[in-house]
């Protein structure tokens, strides 16, 4: 495919969309699919069907716009109306408001904060084109920045615009992006490989399989264009297993884009060759670790090993590999086209860009966000989430999930950067955030994330083995309101331990949920500790 | 650029080949250092966590056997920090199985009683666990009691890295994870074993033993690893 041809197939997708007169968008991705979208879209196409409007009036299955709670969504176009818990009943009602007033019953406003305090760019086109439909892809712009750096700049000028912009890893440690496709590109090996890692393990977590749902080729294109920066022709995209959409999605859109010429050889008639395989994931939280996932992708035991080596050096296979979690993929595609100062704008000093988290627990509105760097916890919390129901009172918000820590009332107005959240000893993590209010206690917060974290060690470095499941005893010991101040002594011990001498960041970070919640909460262990009582 | 590197341990000057790791060079300086999973000859897999060193005052640990020597670095190998640590790991593995040292066949020979001893280790405030474990005595010669295994994976190692049938495993995750001989079958099943008791030799403790040893009586002989590993390499350089 040449340049013409793009836009040509680009144009016609616009030309085919502006032929119809009204656009009824319905999401189909997984939170609505479980609300029964599917029943919605086919009612509403059989109500087109018979009221003759098939020339006029189309039916597009979108991806997601975040309010995965109250789901089915579905957005009237042009009369820009959001409508939510739609069911196939009121298809009928929906299209009688077409171009006049909407249905006041089942209408989402969208000038309240919720809409207003986000700012969308890895999610730009979720809602809006049809994941399964590379045109309608390539219509809203996909591919455009693939065919600039292969037609218009050299790879190291690439991994600049990268640098540039100050983008850093999604996938939890917010390593800069920019330094880590540098040291690939600099490699000399003829071999190299680039890794997605979609194996999003986090309890609650769902952004990147969000982002795979609604948009697999904004991730496909910034797969293909560090590939080019960095001098690999093969990628992998590792999806957890469960993620079934996902990968029926992602397995689509790299069908599609291989038969258009934009993954494969000499993309865009350059020198440049690109394949992206799909590997499912084996399963286990600890996949999500970097060098686990590769023996994973190896075909071996998905068990962490020691770093250095880091992949950059030798990865898959024994060759430089890059790996960048799925949202980090996501931010490439506009950076490239819009240029790294416009990216450089949005958020803080050291944390550029937007992210996407994943709010549940005690707010009124739980949903997918995506939010500037820099926003404060407060915004998020009582703005963007609604506040706290029932009346009850903000207590703290966890974010970092299984590795992370919560951070309490007194700092809500810290603003959301790498730097902020680790000062206050949690993480920013791949966009988990749980609020939880009064009536939460955090020793049993802290209990529920060490259970998840032995659970799922691999098992290989003993601290990590023995030592999550001695921490998960002893926290027992805690809610059951009989431990003792030996118990405190000894939880305390444990946790600098396997934070210190564990093989892998699992371990490393499994003791920051009980750490954080002793710096804020200690009062609550305290409070969990037995009166001596004099034995007879 | 150079074949060797200078480095400092413990204070001490010493040169390493290139690619030594930091705990050859201990090693043949005679320092002592804990180890547990590693063994010379086998691949390492930095799992044990016993040999962690301090590198250059940074306060982030690094495994002796897994990690290169580098030009001008510090290594520190004791200081009570790392003691402390190396302590709480030898009671972890004391606690996660069920070790009765007195009626043991490794009594007086097994590593891991050797070191409890050396670092102090004589009682635990980590709560035992005091697992349900088996013991598989389906094999006419050899008998592996799962009490006793601390997961260092050295018979895994050598069944597949030196005598190449490679029926050891590890299966489950977590403090279920345990090593199994082929798809989990009994011993005495395995079409993959060759009986040639390597993994007997080289289990660091009364794990994996002879059947015909009483208790305190399974000295283990691995001597045969630096020789095989200095003849694999000889055959690499004469090819
Ligand atoms: C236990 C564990 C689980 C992880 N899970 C994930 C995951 O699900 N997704 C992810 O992108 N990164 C995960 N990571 C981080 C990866 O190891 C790696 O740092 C990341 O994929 C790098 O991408 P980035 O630089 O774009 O963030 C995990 C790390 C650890 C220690
Ligand atoms: S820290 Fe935990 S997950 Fe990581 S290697 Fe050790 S046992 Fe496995
Ligand atoms: S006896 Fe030899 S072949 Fe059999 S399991 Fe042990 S090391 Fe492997
Ligand atoms: S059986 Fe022995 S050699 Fe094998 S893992 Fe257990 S302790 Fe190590
Ligand atoms: S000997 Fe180095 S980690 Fe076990």
């Amino acid at each position: 495919m040449d340049r013409e041809e793009f836009e040509e197939i680009a144009q016609r997708s616009r030309d085919e969309a502006a032929a119809f007169a009204v656009h009824v968008n319905i999401c189909t991705s997984s939170g609505c699919v479980a609300s029964g979208c599917e029943h919605v879209k086919k009612q509403a196409e059989a109500e087109v069907q018979s009221r003759g409007l098939q020339h006029t009036c189309r039916i597009n299955g979108v991806g997601c716009q975040g309010l995965c709670g109250s789901g089915p969504i579905v957005s009237v176009q042009p009369d820009n109306v959001l409508y939510h818990k739609v069911k196939p009943d009121d298809v009928a009602d929906i299209l009688d408001h077409v171009g006049q007033a909407s249905v006041p019953h089942l209408e989402l406003r969208q000038d309240s904060p919720f809409f207003e305090r986000q700012q969308r760019v890895v999610l730009a086109n979720a809602g809006k084109i049809d994941p399964e439909e590379i045109e309608t892809a390539m219509a809203a712009g996909a591919y455009g920045a693939l065919l600039k750096v292969t037609t218009e700049m050299m790879p190291p000028e690439v991994c600049k615009v990268i640098t540039d912009s100050g983008l850093r890893g999604r996938g939890g440690a917010g390593y800069p992006t920019g330094l880590k496709w540098g040291t690939v590109a600099k490699a000399t090996n003829s071999t190299k490989f680039v890794v997605c890692n979609g194996d999003e393990g986090d309890p609650g977590a769902f952004m990147d399989r969000s982002i795979m749902e609604s948009d697999p080729h904004r991730v496909l294109e910034g797969m293909a264009i560090a590939g080019y920066a960095v001098g690999a022709s093969e990628g992998f995209v590792y999806v957890r297993a469960e993620y079934a959409l996902a990968i029926k999605r992602l397995k689509r859109a790299i069908h599609q884009a291989e038969k258009r010429g934009l993954l494969g050889k000499n993309i865009f008639g350059s020198t440049f060759s690109f394949s992206i395989e799909l590997r499912l994931g084996a399963g286990a939280f600890v996949c999500g670790e970097e060098t686990a996932l590769m023996a994973s992708i190896e075909g071996r035991r998905g068990n962490p090993r020691p770093r250095p080596p880091f992949p950059s050096e030798s990865g898959l296979w024994g060759h430089p590999t890059l790996i960048n979690n799925v949202e980090t993929f996501a931010n490439v595609a506009p950076i490239i086209t819009n240029g790294s100062a416009w990216f450089a704008n949005i958020g803080t000093e050291t944390s550029k860009g937007t992210k996407v988290f994943a709010l549940s627990g005690k707010v009124n509105r739980v949903g997918l966000i995506e939010v500037p760097m820099g926003i404060s916890l407060r915004e998020i919390v009582m703005e963007i989430g609604g506040g706290i129901p029932n009346g009850n009172q903000f207590k703290a918000v966890q974010t970092g999930g299984p590795s992370g820590g919560c951070i309490p009332a007194d700092y809500l107005d810290t603003p959301v950067d790498y730097e902020s959240l680790r000062k206050l000893g949690s993480i920013m993590g791949s966009g988990g955030m749980v609020v939880m209010d009064d009536t939460s206690s955090m020793v049993s917060v802290a209990h529920y994330f060490m259970a998840f974290n032995m659970d799922e060690s691999c098992g290989k470095c003993i601290p990590c083995r023995v030592g999550t499941i001695q921490m998960v005893e002893l926290l027992k010991r805690f809610t059951a309101q009989r431990a003792t101040h030996d118990d405190l002594v000894l939880l305390e011990e444990l946790c600098d331990m396997v934070s210190q001498t564990s093989l892998c960041g699992l371990g490393q970070s499994a003791p920051n949920p009980v750490i954080s919640t002793l710096r804020y909460f200690r009062d609550e262990y305290l409070r969990c500790i037995a009166p001596v009582t004099e034995s007879a | 650029m150079s074949s060797v590197k200078t480095l400092k341990i413990n204070g001490k000057d010493v040169s390493a080949r290139t690619d030594d790791t930091i705990l050859q060079v201990i090693r043949e300086h005679d320092i002592f250092l804990p180890t547990l999973c590693h063994i010379e000859g086998l691949s390492a897999v930095g799992a044990c966590r016993l040999c962690l060193v301090e590198i250059n005052g940074s306060s982030k640990l690094r495994s002796a056997c897994v990690t290169q020597v580098e030009e001008g670095m510090e290594v520190v190998t004791d200081n009570e920090r790392l003691q402390k640590y190396r302590r709480m790991i030898l009671e972890m593995l004391f606690v996660e199985g069920n070790h009765v040292c007195a009626v043991c066949v490794a009594n007086g020979y097994c590593e891991l009683q050797w070191l409890a001893e050396r670092l102090g280790v004589d009682h635990t405030r980590l709560i035992y666990l005091h697992p349900d474990k088996h013991v598989d005595a389906s094999h006419y010669r050899y008998a592996i009691d799962h009490n006793r295994c601390i997961l260092c994976a050295r018979c895994v190692r050598v069944c597949g890295e030196i005598e190449g049938a490679h029926t050891w495993d590890v299966a489950g995750r977590g403090i279920n994870a345990h090593v199994v001989t082929d798809l989990n079958t009994s011993w005495d099943s395995s079409p993959t074993c060759t009986e040639c008791g390597k993994c007997v030799q080289v289990c660091p403790t009364g794990a994996l033993f002879k059947k015909s040893r009483a208790i305190g009586e399974m000295a283990k002989d691995n001597h045969f690893l630096p020789y095989l590993k200095t003849m694999r390499e000889v055959n690499k350089n004469d090819r």
